[in-house]
């Protein structure tokens, strides 16, 4: 079955492909960011880059939470973690993450006591079975993971559970491309958005792209023809004067997004002064923090943090490439010092980073267009 | 992490008035479901799920899609589902 689906969204790919070229300025070169990993995941993997005109790039930006977080950071976290009668909780994602003293895995082969969770509701349930130990989850991601850790903070509160606290580390996806945008790197005609993100903020917090940076900006699913879709969407707009903020993943965001979560986000955390972003430097405003009424389970209240500023090693560009300005194999570590074996930035650890995307996917695209079309 | 997977709700957990047991591919886990309070889940509904919460309430046409297209992907679903089959959250 699955077999027959992919033929006809080949079919529809072309389709699209043909509309999109059909749509293209003669003469004109047009650049599109993506704020989201998942995003740049799908790109790769199916190779869309050659179902496009030669004249539309897509420029990957600092949409994967993980490749954002500074090296700085890691260390805090390695910092609680080897503190006596503590256990670290976090997503997998973040186990192989390098800061500037090793990452989580080599932290615990030297006997922290560090544990994978799917959920942050798994870690307080790690608290409630380890009355004698203090269980700190290592909280991050953009507005999709923020309403979870904020629930479980509510819950863990709610219990009265004395051992549990997080370490924040939840940044906002609006900032970050504020930053993008007044960066003078980068020309940019337009936005694919990002999905999940906009299922809690919704799609009106990016108004003011189209209205004050005359850049339209489509939210998108994650799927190959969502994509595709999207980006004729922008060129819609762009050919026919329009700018704008259009939805079309709107079978599974809503318009206003879901006020629930942002609600529970709002009761738990409130925005820090300013965060660190790996590549972007300091941005204000951009990161969320735990309110002092919830000051019980606040991490960075509990311990002693040590907050030095890690360099990246001189041989990474991460943040080049999270800003969209060199493209993943323009890195001069890429491939070689640098492989998801052996990572030496983000962008290369998590799998939604461009740079481990370009690498298990994007080598190949050619040959699977030359598959597809045969 | 980043993730989101469809899964169908089976029941509504009695004395969890937060938690559902859910199917995803198969797996059956208790899921939040507290940030849709207002949708009125019920067995057979299909939801998209965040880290153990479900964030959006989806028709099934969409659920099943976008099951196909993360089958498809490989290696990161498949992570993904490993660490669902180690969660076990018991209370919402």
């Amino acid at each position: 079955m699955r077999f027959v689906d992919e033929y006809r969204d080949a079919e529809k790919a072309r389709a699209l492909s043909a509309k999109i070229a059909s749509l293209c300025e003669p003469g004109r070169s047009y650049k599109f960011m993506e704020v989201c990993g998942g995003h740049t995941h799908t790109i790769y993997k199916h190779g869309l880059e050659d179902y496009l005109p030669e004249t539309i790039t897509l420029v990957h930006g600092p949409g994967c939470p993980v490749c954002v977080i500074p090296m700085g950071r890691v260390d805090d976290a390695i910092h609680i973690a080897e503190q006596p009668d503590v256990i670290m909780t976090s997503f997998g994602d973040m186990m192989r993450v390098p800061g500037g003293r090793g990452s989580f895995f080599d932290s615990m082969a030297k006997g922290a006591a560090i544990r994978m969770v799917y959920s942050p509701l798994d870690a307080l349930k790690v608290a409630r079975q380890n009355p004698g130990k203090h269980v700190v989850f290592m909280a991050i991601g953009f507005e999709t993971t923020a309403p979870s850790t904020a629930m479980t903070v509510l819950r863990a509160a709610a219990e009265g559970v004395g051992n549990f606290s997080i370490f924040c580390n939840h940044v906002t996806i609006i900032p970050a491309i504020k930053a993008i945008l007044d960066s003078p790197d980068l020309r940019l005609d337009g936005f694919i958005g990002p999905g999940h993100v906009s299922t809690v903020i919704g799609c009106r917090p990016y108004e003011f792209i189209a209205r004050d940076y005359g850049k339209p900006l489509v939210v998108a699913g994650f799927e190959p023809l969502d994509i595709l879709q999207s980006i004729y969407m922008l060129l819609l707009q762009l050919a026919e004067g329009r700018c704008e903020v259009e939805n079309q993943y709107a079978r599974v965001v809503p318009w206003a997004g879901n006020l629930k979560a942002l609600r529970v986000i709002n009761e738990v955390m409130e925005l820090r002064p300013y965060f660190e972003w790996r590549g972007l430097g300091f941005i204000s405003h951009s990161a969320l923090r735990v309110r002092q009424r919830y000051a019980a389970f606040d991490a960075e209240q509990i311990f002693e943090i040590p907050g030095g500023r890690v360099a990246d090693p001189k041989a990474c560009q991460c943040g080049e490439v999270l800003k969209g300005v060199l493209k993943p194999w323009e890195c001069k570590v890429f491939g070689t010092a640098c492989t998801p074996e052996t990572p030496i930035g983000t962008c290369m650890v998590s799998s939604e980073g461009a740079c481990a995307a370009y690498y298990n996917f994007g080598r190949f695209s050619r040959e699977r267009v030359r598959e597809a079309t045969r | 992490m980043c993730l989101g997977i469809p899964g169908e709700i089976v029941e509504i957990l009695p004395g969890h008035a937060d938690l559902a047991k859910v199917d995803v591919s198969g797996v059956r886990r208790a899921i939040n479901i507290g940030l849709l309070d207002n949708e009125r889940l019920q067995p057979g509904d299909w939801i998209l799920i965040h880290v153990g919460f479900a964030l959006s309430k989806i028709d099934e046409e969409e659920a099943r899609a976008a099951l196909a297209f993360l089958e498809g992907i490989g290696q990161a679903y498949d992570d993904e589902l490993k660490a669902l089959r180690d969660s076990s959250i018991d209370r919402g």
